[in-house]
């Protein structure tokens, strides 16, 4: 297990090194001057001098790299032209938001997908079955930013429960301390403004969370079907086992692999859709971030927040694959 | 082979319902992308202010029967020229896909060895980040605009074909009848396009249709963020972005419709696509 943990590290840094070479270089190619594409379209001439010393702009291309990755190494990714401060510092600062947002949504997406995939196979070609998996495509097929839009037309403006975007209303105030607003507001027993936080929560996490919840109800349908048709199962019902034992015991807990193998990609993956979901409702995460420095052409944050999410993309996979040799005693890694 | 394999996958296809059901849905897209200005009541672009956020057959009114926008432009004349943007995005964005990793597959599949290992490991660093964010960064790179989002969302669709390219490359090498060309001194090059490409023309017709869906939603995502189209292109994904301020009063039909409209194209072009791989897939086959 460890000798499998160093290998995947190495691998996950070997391919951070390569997406900062990949990511470098489409920034250094990118027409223009790179002092300019750095340092902003108004920086002044001592600026784009002094930028163009500290990162050596008028030396080759591969020594240009070096001298960036010296700095991304001690955690300098550059200061952002947007907002001048330290790309690093706010990536990291903004992190618990998109985590907490993600963890949430996962939740929704895997307790409704998991319920509705063994339902519609226990109960095939039922009228639950046709309903939930015909929701399930339109969940995948449905743009999320619209259902988010959706979401706030009916949820906040129509039927005003709940707030149309932000973590907090003004007139909380909880002490950051994990980062995580329900986990502080809990710590700290601060109760009313843990169920605002909570508020806050509900519509990112199903617009954020609907995609998996398709996916992992879809999953759970096919895996249970083709447990269910096994002989250890035509044996558990023989041997008298009544039928809720017989789905919770030994189907559901067979069909678990692939649901999480599901999960665990979704879940990664969900990275992409909190750059829509953080958009509409002003949820100030990883995805608001990196479409502001998209849209103003901050080319360090673009760069660092590139790099920052395929490093947590690539964690999170190595734990979700950690994780099944202990929900699955048969998977070993060597 | 390559023949009967399509002409096998459609059969099996034309009897499975739903497919049927998204193929009827991108027909009725095409048909009205095609037929736009003949069909489309009014111009999509143009602008009447004085008629701004009426509301259209619910309340009667038949003028716009869709209702106006925000600039009084009429909302159905611009869903239906949108389905000309969204449809030619996302063919174009998977064409471009499907060029560039055929590509990639075929050759990293037929040569194997360094080229191989070169060619996939670019293909698991694309993979390590989600679609949308490449092709976000790859917009931010080539600047903004239509033009540009089809070329950024075809690249990033580019690794997982070249993925799927790749393996059926490897099985296909294995037929005796690539050793036959290579025997008698065939180049390289010609057994690939003449021989090899032919017959992973299926697989790729599949993940083709499948893609076209997720490549118009990405496309939508884009013109939504501002990255795609710009205004005023009566794009579905810019038109949810331009009224969004709308819907605080109320005006619910600016942000309701452009959204179904890429809903059932979407769902059109998924259900056709699942269609075809349960058809392709034997294992599946016997259940339809």
């Amino acid at each position: 297990m460890k000798y499998y943990i160093a290998k995947r590290a190495i691998n996950i840094f070997l391919t951070i090194f390569a997406v900062s070479i990949i990511i470098f270089l489409l920034i250094r190619l990118a027409p223009g001057d790179p002092a300019i594409t750095m340092a902003g379209e108004h920086a002044s001439p001592e600026v784009l001098a002094r930028m163009r010393a500290e990162w050596g702009l008028t030396k080759p291309l591969i020594v240009q790299y070096f001298i960036w990755l010296k700095h991304a190494l001690r955690g300098d990714f550059g200061q952002s032209i947007l907002t001048h401060q330290s790309v690093l510092v706010e990536l990291v600062q903004r992190f618990p938001n998109t985590l907490e947002l993600s963890i949430f949504a996962m939740i929704f997406a895997t307790i409704i997908g998991v319920f509705a995939g063994i339902v519609s196979a226990v109960k095939r070609y039922s009228f639950f079955d046709y309903t939930s998996m015909i929701i399930a495509l339109f969940g995948v097929s449905m743009p999320i930013f619209w259902l988010a839009i959706m979401l706030i037309m009916i949820f906040s403006i129509k039927l005003d429960l709940l707030p149309t975007g932000g973590r907090l209303s003004v007139m909380y105030s909880i002490k950051p301390l994990t980062h995580l607003y329900l986990l502080d507001s809990l710590l700290e027993l601060n109760f009313p403004a843990f169920l605002n936080a909570l508020k806050h929560l509900i519509l990112p996490s199903i617009a954020l969370g609907t995609i998996p919840m398709a996916f992992i109800a879809r999953i759970t349908r096919s895996s249970m079907l083709d447990v269910m048709n096994q002989d250890y199962i035509r044996t558990a019902r023989s041997k008298g086992l009544n039928e809720k034992a017989v789905i919770m015991k030994h189907a559901l807990r067979n069909a678990l692999i692939p649901i999480l193998t599901a999960s665990g990609t979704e879940f990664a993956m969900l990275m992409g859709g909190a750059i829509l979901t953080e958009t509409i409702f002003s949820w100030p995460g990883l995805g608001t971030y990196i479409v502001q420095a998209v849209s103003a052409r901050d080319y360090p944050a673009v760069q660092g927040s590139v790099i920052f999410i395929a490093l947590v993309i690539a964690l999170i996979n190595l734990i979700v694959d950690i994780f099944y040799s202990y929900i699955d005693p048969r998977i070993h890694y060597k | 082979m390559k023949d009967s394999v399509l002409r096998e996958t459609f059969r099996y296809t034309r009897r499975n319902r739903s497919a049927m059901f998204g193929l009827f849905l991108i027909c009725f897209f095409i048909f009205i992308a095609v037929a736009a200005p003949l069909i489309a009541p009014h111009n999509p672009l143009v602008q009447n202010l004085k008629n701004n956020l009426q509301p259209g057959f619910w309340a009667d009114k038949k003028t716009n029967f869709l209702g106006t926008d925000n600039f009084g432009r009429d909302i159905l004349s611009r869903i239906i020229y949108g389905a000309r943007i969204s449809l030619t995005v996302g063919f174009i964005a998977v064409i471009i896909g499907v060029l560039l990793g055929m590509t990639a597959g075929v050759v990293a599949g037929f040569l194997g060895g360094w080229v191989d290992n070169v060619i996939m490991r670019i293909v698991d660093i694309m993979f390590s980040l989600p679609s949308i964010l490449l092709a976000i960064v790859m917009v931010a790179i080539l600047g903004r605009g239509l033009d540009k989002a089809m070329i950024a969302i075809g690249i990033t669709y580019a690794p997982q074909i070249a993925r799927i390219v790749r393996s059926q490359t490897i099985v296909v090498g294995n037929n005796e009848f690539i050793e036959a060309a290579r025997a008698i001194g065939t180049p390289s090059l010609r057994i690939m396009v003449v021989h090899v490409l032919p017959n992973v023309l299926s697989i790729l017709i599949v993940y083709g249709t499948l893609s076209i869906g997720s490549a118009i939603l990405d496309a939508a995502a884009l013109g939504f963020l501002g990255l795609g189209a710009q205004p005023p292109t009566p794009e579905w994904g810019a038109m949810l972005a331009d009224g969004i301020h709308s819907i605080t009063g109320g005006y619910w039909w600016v942000e309701t419709f452009p959204g179904i409209a890429i809903l059932l194209t979407v769902l059109g072009f998924n259900l056709l696509g699942d269609g075809l791989r349960d058809a392709t897939d034997p294992r599946l086959r016997k259940k339809v």
